[in-house]
């Protein structure tokens, strides 16, 4: 049923043999073709900017109230790429090693080389548009680490990269709007795909502000709406993202991929109480220079300055001298809630570590002095100065940490904690980027393709533009070519009145329940299970008594949700009560696939299956799947498989000692 | 960090939609955590709405660290609250203590109408962007990004006039609702680097043109925009966007 469809020939030739090869339509004809572009985040807005300027007739839908503030825009750190401009060893085929390795062995070859060969298209690309990137001295542009690599490949704009490639692409689109090439409808929702003789024709979207359904035709739809990680309630995505659109596509036959791959995030500020109602991301680039420490001794309780060196645990320099304190982020999440459950946590709850900056602002302020050949500068000065490099590279990131928290990570140690960050399962895809429906595809986070059982960092804003700009571009001709044939259905089509009949009829009965507990309590309590189930560390017996869980929860949601206002008014509590409902079903399944995979790999830790040092154990032999789950009503899903090969790199255990 | 509890009176503008008339209401919430965000202490009033089986106050947020720009509450006087260089979302409650009475309000300019209680439609300010905010640039006409070496101190500057968040902040703080601050970031972010040089007189003209048609004010240079900016977008774009403008008509 699986046909992942990767070219033939050699790994690094697949792409360019796919470009010279694939269809193409001509230009007279792309403006007669319809493309649906949902999501406007790093993904959609370079989709809808590159087929809008190939001439495509593209509509874009996002839920907030403008593209610009897709939750791509949060992201801190950086954006990689095989430029090798550092000159130290870097290439296409290290990225492309790094991200297999990275992902501990469960993502496809192919897609992913492809993804480092654009990598360095994307960087130019951005510079093009005028994306700010830092750059040094010489005017060029400058480059940092980040986790799981050995070479300085991460570009980035201080602390806010994602926000100014999401500019860019942005701006880019706002452009094809105003050439009239695209067309946008902001505070507006997906709710249904709409299929005719089983391909994707249009959607139902749902106008946010007066309430009121739309039919939309595409002769193809692109699903460009980012990951599910709000399922655990607390994470660090935006309050809006949402599995909703990916979840109408999986119930209307796409397949769902490895939902259990989830990424809790090493170093989030910690849960400060129980109203909190999103958690907080430090950005990786922090452990460049940080070092990470919990004290030696059980139950502690000086300051952690009055903590002298030799009584300090700098756990992941002792566990992975080789990579340190930029061990991937599966890795060390689960190294920092090692030490937390054996009792030697920080803070009020002893559910965090440290994240000490002490002896890089040393570091550097010893490095300033000399540069500016000062002798004999006191202490405090080396202080100083270093402080002063420290803001420039991290400035806006302890502020935000200050904000909070209301400590100074300047003065004292930030404490950190792992959260939810990102979803590496998604929805299958070919090497196309196409879904199991014919006509509609999926990028980005959306997509479960090319990060693996984990993802390295600064690899999603690498994915979302490669599959924006410069995949679907080429690969959406392969399909359309075959479409030029088809006019455009009229939205009076039966099936678009079935469908538009089904959402509204959902809708009304979500209306109708007027129980007694508000949604927010059901996404609170849904989070919890699968936090607590099916977070960072899972086990079978955990798994069974959550999957009985979230399917109780289910019915006593669709018996007892309460949801004030109208049905046609701006109504927050009803957008939100389609979501949770969403994400309710979506929480069964991962506990399913989660419970499917008797092996740990990457982000998801079966505690039955470690090594004798706590590393996960995966079971190649019977687990290099990709697990795709096809719905067939409610609580039933039937598993295809995937069989994954590699054909150039030979699969190990990650070692990052 | 010493937390603590509060009670509040709040004074939060309801207005049904944009076509009806909106009025102050006065609610109180209790045991407030100084630790909580000023959303968060919104998310209680909410849930205390829904369970009293009244209508939640409809406002506008989404990443909730700062950096999306949706957030957009005028709390006591100020966008985005008494804090400096700081959102709403990014307000915490030790800002406030026991027995305040907090007013709430959205954005008011009339080129950004309520669409319900404090949240506003500020779609005006992507039609400024589609008037020129952007490189005309079509992807794969880039050469290699290092082909273009870019002095650091202009890189620096650019940066800066871009971390607009597109909040609208400015707008609200004005007395004559002028969007130049706004305007100004993407004429300067644009303008300060070489790629933007071949569309610099078009850009700057056709965004003003746009700006003054969506019916925000007047710059009168008080600042206001500037002291509330949560990323301090510093009015020295303004300077830079007026010079790039008289320079354009010049160039005509």
């Amino acid at each position: 049923m699986l046909n992942s469809k990767i070219p033939a020939g050699n790994l690094e030739k697949k792409w360019e043999e796919y470009k010279g090869h694939c269809k193409l339509v001509n230009p007279a004809n792309k403006r007669k073709l319809e493309v649906i572009v949902v999501g406007t985040g790093l993904a959609g807005a370079s989709a809808a900017a590159s087929l809008g300027e190939l001439g495509y007739k593209v509509k874009a839908f996002c839920f907030q109230d403008s593209p610009r503030r897709a939750h791509s825009i949060a992201a801190q750190g950086g954006i990689n790429a095989a430029k090798n401009y550092q000159n130290d060893g870097d290439s296409v085929f290290r990225l492309f090693y790094d991200t297999i390795k990275g992902g501990d062995y469960r993502a496809r070859e192919a897609n992913v080389h492809r993804l480092a060969e654009v990598s360095v298209n994307i960087i130019d690309q951005c510079v093009a548009q005028g994306v700010p990137f830092a750059r040094e001295y010489g005017g060029l542009l400058s480059n940092r680490s980040f986790g799981g690599t050995q070479v300085q490949r991460t570009f980035y704009a201080a602390g806010q990269t994602g926000q100014q490639l999401l500019i860019g692409a942005y701006q880019a689109l706002e452009r094809q709007v105003a050439l009239g090439n695209v067309k946008m409808y902001s505070r507006h929702e997906m709710l249904e795909v709409v299929k005719i003789d089983g391909k994707a024709r249009g959607i139902i979207a749902r106008d946010l502000v007066s309430g009121n359904l739309e039919k939309h035709f595409g002769h193809a739809v692109l699903l460009c709406t980012g990951g599910y990680g709000n399922v655990f309630y607390l994470s660090t995505n935006a309050m809006g993202s949402n599995v909703t659109a990916a979840w109408k596509a999986h119930r209307q036959g796409a397949l769902f991929s490895n939902p259990c791959f989830t990424q809790i995030h090493p170093t989030c500020i910690p849960v400060s109480g129980d109203h909190q109602s999103k958690l907080t991301l430090m950005s990786e680039s922090l452990r460049n220079d940080g070092r990470i420490w919990v004290p030696k001794k059980l139950n502690e309780t000086r300051k952690a300055v009055d903590i002298p060196e030799e009584e300090r645990d700098y756990y992941l320099e002792r566990r992975y001298p080789a990579f340190g304190n930029l061990v991937p982020r599966d890795v060390a999440s689960r190294a920092a809630k090692e030490r937390c459950d054996a009792g030697y946590g920080v803070g009020t709850s002893k559910q965090a570590v440290y994240l000490d900056y002490a002896a890089a602002i040393l570091r550097y302020g010893k490095i300033e002095a000399g540069k500016q050949g000062l002798e004999n500068v006191s202490q405090e000065q080396i202080i100083a100065m270093g402080k002063e490099v420290v803001k420039e590279k991290y400035g806006n990131l302890f502020d935000m940490y200050a904000k909070i928290t209301g400590e100074d990570p300047y003065e004292v140690p930030m404490r950190i904690y792992p959260a939810v960050h990102y979803t590496m399962g998604g929805l299958w895809v070919d090497y196309e980027l196409q879904t199991t429906v014919p006509g509609l595809y999926a990028l980005g986070e959306a997509n479960f393709s090319e990060h693996g059982a984990n993802r390295l960092g600064a690899s999603a804003l690498m994915q979302g533009l490669a599959d924006g700009y410069f995949v679907i571009p080429y690969t959406i001709g392969n399909y359309l070519a075959d479409e030029i044939y088809s006019k455009g259905v009229d939205t009076n089509h039966p099936a678009f009145e079935e469908a538009e009949k089904a959402v509204r009829e959902r809708i009304e009965k979500l209306m109708s329940i007027k129980g007694t507990q508000t949604v927010e309590s059901f996404h609170k309590r849904l989070g919890k299970i699968i936090w607590d189930k099916c977070g960072m560390a899972r086990n079978a017996e955990g798994l069974k008594q959550a999957i009985a869980e979230v399917q109780a929860l289910k019915k006593e949601f669709w018996s007892d949700v309460r949801i004030p206002g109208e049905i046609n008014e701006m109504n927050p509590e009803l957008d939100k009560a389609n979501r949770v409902a969403d994400f309710i079903e979506l929480g069964e399944l991962m506990c399913i696939d989660a419970l499917n995979r008797n092996e740990s790999c990457g982000g998801h830790f079966r505690e039955e299956y470690q090594t004798e040092d706590g590393e996960a154990l995966r079971d190649d032999e019977n687990f290099m799947y990709v697990a795709s789950w096809e719905f067939k009503g409610e609580h039933n899903w039937e598993l295809h498989k995937e069989e994954l090969k590699y054909e150039v790199i030979k699969p190990s255990q990650r070692n990052y000692k | 960090m010493e937390h603590y509890n509060m009670n509040l009176n709040l004074k939060v503008w309801r207005q049904q939609n944009k076509n009806t008339k909106g009025t102050f209401k006065m609610y109180r919430v209790e045991n407030i955590s100084s630790e909580m965000s000023f959303l968060e202490m919104f998310d209680v009033l909410n849930e205390q709405l829904i369970k009293d089986g009244e209508n939640p106050v409809a406002f506008d947020h989404d990443c909730r660290e700062g950096i999306c720009g949706s957030c957009s509450m005028y709390i006591n006087g100020k966008p985005h609250g008494p804090w400096q260089a700081n959102t709403t979302c990014q307000l915490h409650m030790r800002a406030f203590k026991d027995g305040d009475t907090i007013v709430v309000e959205p954005w008011r300019a009339d080129a950004f109408p309520v669409i319900k209680d404090l949240m506003v439609d500020r779609s005006a300010f992507d039609r400024i962007i589609q008037a020129g905010g952007y490189i005309s640039v079509n992807t794969g006409n880039a050469v290699d990004g290092n082909t273009l070496p870019i002095e650091k101190q202009k890189a620096d500057d650019a940066f800066a006039a871009a971390m607009c968040i597109g909040c609208g902040a400015c707008v609200a703080a004005c007395k004559n609702s002028s969007a130049m601050l706004f305007l100004s970031a993407k004429v300067s972010h644009l303008a300060l680097l070489p790629q933007g040089a071949p569309e610099r007189t078009t850009r700057v003209q056709n965004m003003v043109a746009q700006m003054d048609k969506e019916g925000f004010g007047s710059c009168t240079n008080t600042g206001a925009c500037e002291a509330t900016c949560p990323k301090e977008i510093s009015i020295t774009n303004i300077a830079r966007l007026n010079s790039e403008y008289i320079a354009a008509s010049f160039a005509d």
